[in-house]
């Protein structure tokens, strides 16, 4: 039954292949083949590819828009720091810390995405979308407020709305060290995020995702995408799997937050803004809706390709534009893929198949 | 006369008290519907108004009427995709006053469209599974961690949906996408999806549209199969005179909203107010 359906063989094709390319940038890496840039790019990129596994979960999967994923990671990636670095003291060993701080970061997430699923998962299609957009925009604002500290006595945590209170209000004792210092980020993070820790996570977040897609619930998921009336007409509950879908794809994205946040000794919220989530709904539309491979390729590839092309100076920008109109065209316009399959004959062959 | 297809279960109509017809082999148990005088108003629009039926356990009954007489508007209040604004529905004796469509679902109301609604993009043993949702007994975590309970409930719910697409003999099709079958296999494959949530009264909108005569007598022969299956009533929506003549136990006709006639087949050929709602009255 496994080894005859076409797509259980696609999905284990993924697996060997973030496998596979681990092991060869492992290899590459500790041969010294790799420059600088790109060897410091590689925990963002693992960040980036489970956003990315993520976000289509809600995009491709449940079919709901949302334009404020960003604000799922900036909670992970700030609880997963808090949590990491107040545990430095009694745990010693980072491994254990960064699995702590990933463990922190999807729930903090996921608590995150209940509060903000409940109201907004009333709503369908552009006001859900306009509704998370400014979700993530409050996260950001929230966050900045944050002041939060760590002592002896435990975690201090200060809202500074009026702008009015500092680092000194935490009162914290001697030994004590902040964590967060409102607008300033996260300073002095101890990054102990690394590139094996991170495809461990994009695997964990793909068996999680693929399976999900495969069983009672993630059916119901997609039912809800297809045709909400119907599904509701054979007895799916609608909240309950929408909920479902958003909850599970907030706490990766927490997850993905907290392997980026220990990953940089400063981390600021503003890092996590529009911007963030747009990137990363380009890549989840780019790789294909409900495409768990094609989101992987088209994380790794679009994150690699703005540091790739700096040799081209100022039409960087203008480089990585075309690439996602060719890219774009190519994959979804009818006649520009039968011209493709006209150049190369035994594409057009593996369309049918597909097909 | 339309040639009539009839199975063993053949039995007389009888009154019941509740102002409407049952079959005598159904008296003795619980009707599966009663619909008590229901209504609904679309702003100043009566759409429905004061419409009453009773169908019993093992019934097949027809709903008819020209267009926009409301009988989808009807199946809609059924299933509570919209609430009424009159009257009391019935199901198995249980009132579904406050319930939503996911509630009557369970309790056993199952449907297909008009203009048909598959989950295109999922393969037809999974329409069929997702129409077994509430049969498939798993959750979340189960699904994930792929725990013995999973492989346990797939395999129950794969043989199953085998043997419900084998009543229309669509197994061959099975992995197929739902949005590429042609037209007549995805109206069958909606029914076997509505019989999949294992119900008691199947709701049947227009099964016959754009079918030609012998797929229509094919269809037929299947819903008094289905009936003699799996026991259950049958409620359809149908333009096509042959079949519901053919198969249909108890008709009601259905005109502006209103319930005009209620009876056998015969009873309504004769009816003068029926022939006056299709044909106009005759001038003198």
């Amino acid at each position: 039954m496994k080894t005859n359906n076409p797509s259980r063989m696609k999905d284990f094709a993924t697996f060997a292949g973030v496998i596979i390319a681990f092991l060869i940038v492992y290899i590459m890496r500790s041969r010294g083949m790799l420059t600088r840039s790109l060897s410091g790019q590689l925990v963002p990129i693992c960040a980036y590819v489970v956003m990315a596994i993520s976000l289509n979960l809600t995009v491709g999967v449940l079919g709901e828009l949302s334009l404020g994923h960003a604000g799922f990671m900036s909670v992970g990636a700030f609880s997963g720091v808090v949590a990491a670095m107040s545990l430095a003291s009694v745990i010693p060993s980072p491994v254990l810390r960064l699995v702590i701080a990933m463990v922190v970061g999807a729930i903090f997430a996921a608590i995150t995405g209940v509060i903000v699923g409940v109201p907004v998962l009333r709503l369908q299609g552009d006001y859900l979308a306009i509704v998370t957009l400014a979700f993530g925009e409050i996260i950001k604002d929230l966050i900045n407020c944050l002041i939060v500290g760590v002592d002896e006595r435990g975690l201090h945590i200060l809202f500074n709305a009026t702008g009015s209170r500092s680092v000194a209000d935490l009162h914290l004792i001697e030994g004590g060290k902040v964590i967060i210092k409102g607008a300033q980020g996260a300073t002095g993070v101890k990054a102990i995020a690394t590139f094996p820790a991170g495809v461990v996570l994009i695997l964990l977040a793909l068996v999680i995702v693929l399976n999900l897609m495969h069983s009672r619930s993630g059916r119901a998921i997609m039912a809800l995408r297809d045709n909400r009336i119907a599904a509701e007409s054979v007895g799916i509950n609608v909240t309950k799997y929408k909920m479902m879908a958003f909850v599970t794809s907030a706490a990766l994205a927490g997850a993905a937050g907290a392997l980026y946040g220990l990953n940089f000794s400063t981390i600021v919220s503003s890092k996590f803004n529009f911007n963030t989530s747009i990137t990363v709904l380009v890549f989840v539309v780019l790789g294909g809706l409900g495409n768990m491979t094609g989101s992987i390729i088209a994380a790794a590839v679009l994150t690699i390709l703005p540091e790739a092309l700096r040799g081209f100076d100022k039409y960087r920008m203008l480089a990585y534009a075309i690439v996602l109109i060719v890219v774009m065209l190519g994959t979804n316009n009818a006649q520009v893929k039968a011209l493709l399959a006209k150049l190369i004959p035994h594409r057009k062959k593996g369309a049918e198949e597909g097909a | 006369m339309p040639k009539k297809i009839r199975s063993v279960n053949e039995s007389p109509l009888v009154p019941v008290p509740t102002d409407s017809y049952i079959p005598a082999r159904d008296l003795g148990k619980l009707p599966v519907l009663e619909a008590r005088h229901i209504g609904i108003d679309f702003g100043g629009l009566r759409a429905v108004d004061d419409f009453t039926l009773t169908v019993g356990s093992t019934e097949i009954t027809g709903l008819i009427g020209p267009n926009g007489a409301g009988k989808t508007t009807i199946f809609n209040m059924l299933t509570k995709v919209y609430q009424p604004t009159r009257g009391t529905i019935l199901i198995n004796g249980k009132d579904t006053g406050p319930m939503d469509t996911v509630q009557v679902s369970k309790l056993g109301v199952a449907r297909t469209f008009q203009n048909i609604r598959l989950f295109n993009e999922q393969s037809v043993e999974d329409n069929v599974k997702l129409g077994m949702h509430n049969q498939i007994n798993y959750g979340m975590f189960s699904g994930i961690l792929r725990l013995p309970n999973y492989w346990k409930q797939e395999k129950i719910a794969h043989e199953r949906a085998m043997e419900l697409l084998s009543i229309f003999n669509m197994q061959d099709m099975a992995n197929m996408k739902a949005g590429s079958l042609p037209y007549g296999a995805q109206r069958r494959l909606e029914i076997i999806r509505a019989l999949g949530t294992n119900p008691c009264l199947l709701l049947l909108d227009e099964p016959a549209a754009g079918m030609n005569p012998s797929e229509t007598t094919e269809l037929m022969e299947n819903i008094i199969k289905i009936r003699d299956t799996f026991h259950i009533a049958i409620l359809l929506i149908e333009h096509d005179m042959n079949l519901v003549m053919g198969i249909c136990e108890g008709i009601a006709v259905l005109n502006f909203g209103k319930l005009i006639a209620k009876g056998t087949a015969e009873d309504i050929q004769n009816d003068p107010v029926v022939i006056e709602a299709y044909l106009g009255k005759k001038e003198d």
